[in-house]
């Protein structure tokens, strides 16, 4: 095992499969040169060369077409996205193309392309570069989706989402880049569909992915302080969603907390709450709650961007909430 | 040090006097306010991790910042603080903005990168690199429609010449005769990635030529002469013909205010710098007679006065209280 941040370990990732797979080649603007906006592809270029690591004008539609073109033909692109909010710009090639040409083509054909982006807040960068979108891909049938919350799982879910014959599409999170933890020595993937338990417990579940694991795994430490046992479900993939696991850890909490930094409304977090009690509700022993990014566009004041998404005090009064722990939460 | 031009330029006459040095007061607050922003970035008084400075470009808003006419409308894209401020900007507002607060332009909502006041025409700068062309070929249907006489400006960078809508919208203008300006401020690099990197043909001017605009090119080091061209266009561009410009400049500090820049070397920033626009203008009037040194220094002492203003009042200003978050997602606020 090694230490290692976040977006080392997908560059390790990103190394280890170019090197095994001649047909992987990394696209996007500025990811040879500049070494990725947020330094993910850094040593990319010298080590494989302009033919492998492509350098792309800032021409996002077009980008992912030409990555959806070359999957159809036998390369397997890896396009980044430099911000996921930029699917406004590229959903008619993600939705309608990559999503589409296996089925339409009545198998036919496949689009093993992954659609490397990052997203949420954290940096103040405002209402255009600090969302968090992926209900719209998990909506779309034909997409896989991965929002990786630790080092370990980032760099064994791109190996997996690389050698994928679906199109992946694979959202980071940019306040996690520099999150450092251990990570295999060996290429090891991990399989999608495949929730983690990040913390077990037995007095209520916490379903959540991405940053939230991080901000759910404070919340469950100070629930701990109060003598409640929190378990908290890392999900990893959203598409294939693991819906076994969180029945399974439902069923023994009786409690249900769904943490999303997205916008509440048509969200995944909806569809995760409506799961829960479709397919456990009849062991639940209070109503499942949502803690969740408002329905605002992401403000740049600091403090206001902090508001508009959940924080640890959240997740606790959700919990308490539930009718756990002792006393209210304090702020 | 006189310092010259070098791309050859068709000869324009000097504008009058007054012009001459409301041209250079322009650059000189521009630059000092910028300045002023990437210091107290760095001090951590700025609200978010991103800044885009325009210092270096200051030409090219001052040039076709004055050249356009009260009422006129604008985009910018993310680099835009220095056209704005060309076009009257409040910078008591504008600083309290960059500082994330309650009394800025945007009331700390929008940040820098998407400064806007439709007061003074702005529609707003845009942190998706060329969505406010689109939008500015809008206020061009807009203006043909409803205020006959108005042009509608879009300002955007290099890098948005890779962009399709960029040239969905080059047509629609021409097709429909709107009193559009498609402003380039070329500053070479789009991030690390230098014009030639990512067009495979540099020959803009013809591009837009083809789509049925009247397109020129001009050296964006020289405020003066940006000046000439703008007018000359703009005006084409009130009588419904749409235009392109493509000004050539240089950023002088990085993509972020933070970015070291190691994309490009230290020999081409330097040759830039020796052609810094407010010096070349400042030169250029002092050995025209056109402007004392004395003019000239309590012109600096005006700028430098006017961020302390700026600053103190950004400083003062509170952040809006967190209950406002839900403020202006609607106009009809019990839509929510
Ligand atoms: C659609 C879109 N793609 C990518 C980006 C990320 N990005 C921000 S600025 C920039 C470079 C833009 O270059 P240019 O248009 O020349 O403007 P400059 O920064 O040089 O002023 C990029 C790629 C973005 N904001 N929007
Ligand atoms: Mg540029």
């Amino acid at each position: 095992m090694a230490t290692m941040p976040y977006r080392d370990a997908l560059r390790l990732a990103l190394h280890e499969e170019m090197t095994r797979d001649e047909r992987v080649v990394l696209m996007g603007e500025e990811v040879g040169l500049y070494g990725g906006a947020y330094a993910v592809s850094k040593g990319l270029l010298d080590a494989f060369g302009p033919e492998r690591v492509i350098d792309t004008p800032i021409s996002e539609a077009s980008i992912v077409g030409v990555g959806v073109g070359a999957a159809l033909t036998g390369l397997r692109p890896v396009v980044e996205l430099m911000y996921v909010d930029f699917l406004g710009l590229v959903m008619d090639q993600v939705g309608n193309q990559a999503a589409k040409w296996r089925y339409m083509s009545g198998g036919r054909l496949t689009v093993p392309m992954v659609l490397r982006t990052q997203g949420g807040t954290g940096r103040s960068a405002g209402a255009q570069h600090s969302q968090s979108l992926e209900s719209w891909i998990m909506h779309v049938p034909g997409l896989r989706l991965v929002m990786p919350a630790t080092p370990a799982d980032a760099r064994g879910l791109l190996t997996t989402a690389i050698r994928s014959d679906d199109p992946v599409v694979f959202i980071e999170h940019k306040a996690l880049y520099a999150l450092k933890g251990e990570v295999p020595d060996e290429a090891e993937p991990i399989p999608f569909g495949r929730a983690r338990v990040a913390r077990e417990g037995s007095d209520v579940s916490v379903i959540t992915y991405s940053r939230m694991v991080h901000v759910a795994l404070e919340a469950a430490e100070r629930m701990r302080e109060q003598g409640v046992a929190v378990e908290v479900i890392d999900l990893r993939t959203l598409n294939p969603l693991d819906l076994d696991a969180i029945t399974a850890s439902v069923r023994k909490t009786g409690r249900a907390i769904v943490v999303s930094e997205a916008h509440k409304t048509c969200s995944v977090s909806s569809e995760l709450a409506v799961l829960i009690y479709e397919h456990a509700g009849d062991a639940l022993r209070a109503p499942v709650r949502r803690v969740a990014g408002k329905d605002v566009p992401i403000p740049s004041a600091p403090a206001l961007e902090r508001a508009a998404v959940p924080s640890v005090d959240e997740v606790v009064e959700a919990i308490v909430g539930t009718g756990l722990g002792k006393e209210r939460a304090h702020a | 040090m006189r310092v010259e031009g070098h791309i050859a330029m068709p000869q324009h006459t000097s504008p009058p006097p007054e012009t001459r040095v409301a041209l250079l007061r322009t650059m000189l607050r521009i630059r000092e306010t910028e300045e002023r922003i990437g210091a107290s970035h760095l001090r951590g008084l700025t609200a978010g991790s991103m800044l885009h400075l325009s210092i270096g470009e200051e030409a090219i808003a001052a040039g076709v910042g004055l050249a356009m006419r009260d009422g006129d409308l604008f985009t910018t894209h993310h680099r835009g603080h220095g056209i704005f401020i060309a076009r009257g900007a409040d910078l008591d507002r504008m600083m309290a903005e960059v500082f994330g607060k309650r009394d800025g332009y945007l009331q700390g909502k929008g940040g820098s990168m998407h400064i806007a006041d439709i007061a003074l025409g702005h529609m707003g700068a845009n942190a998706i690199v060329g969505a406010n062309i689109p939008i500015s070929v809008g206020g061009g249907l807009s203006a043909k429609a409803l205020t006959p006489g108005v042009v509608s400006v879009a300002f955007f960078g290099d890098g948005a010449l890779q962009q399709g809508v960029l040239y969905e919208s080059m047509n629609m203008a021409a097709l429909w005769h709107l009193p559009v300006a498609f402003v380039v401020v070329n500053n070479q690099y789009g991030m690390g990635t230098r014009l030639e990197r990512a067009s495979a043909s540099l020959r803009f001017v013809e591009r837009a030529e083809t789509f049925g605009l009247v397109a020129r090119e001009v050296d964006g080091m020289d405020v003066e002469a940006v000046y000439a061209v703008a007018q000359n266009l703009l005006e084409q561009a009130r009588g419904g013909q749409p235009v392109f410009l493509m000004a050539h400049g240089y950023r002088f500090y990085g993509h972020g205010r933070k970015d070291p820049s190691p994309y490009r070397s230290k020999e081409e920033e330097q040759a830039w710098r020796l052609r810094d626009p407010v010096e070349q203008q400042r030169v250029r009037l002092l050995e025209a007679g056109a402007l004392s040194e004395d003019a000239y220094e309590q012109m600096l002492r005006e700028a430098r006065e006017a961020c302390d203003k700026a600053v103190a009042f950004a400083t003062a200003s509170p952040e809006l209280p967190v209950e406002d978050l839900y403020t202006d997602v609607y106009v009809e606020q019990e839509a929510n």
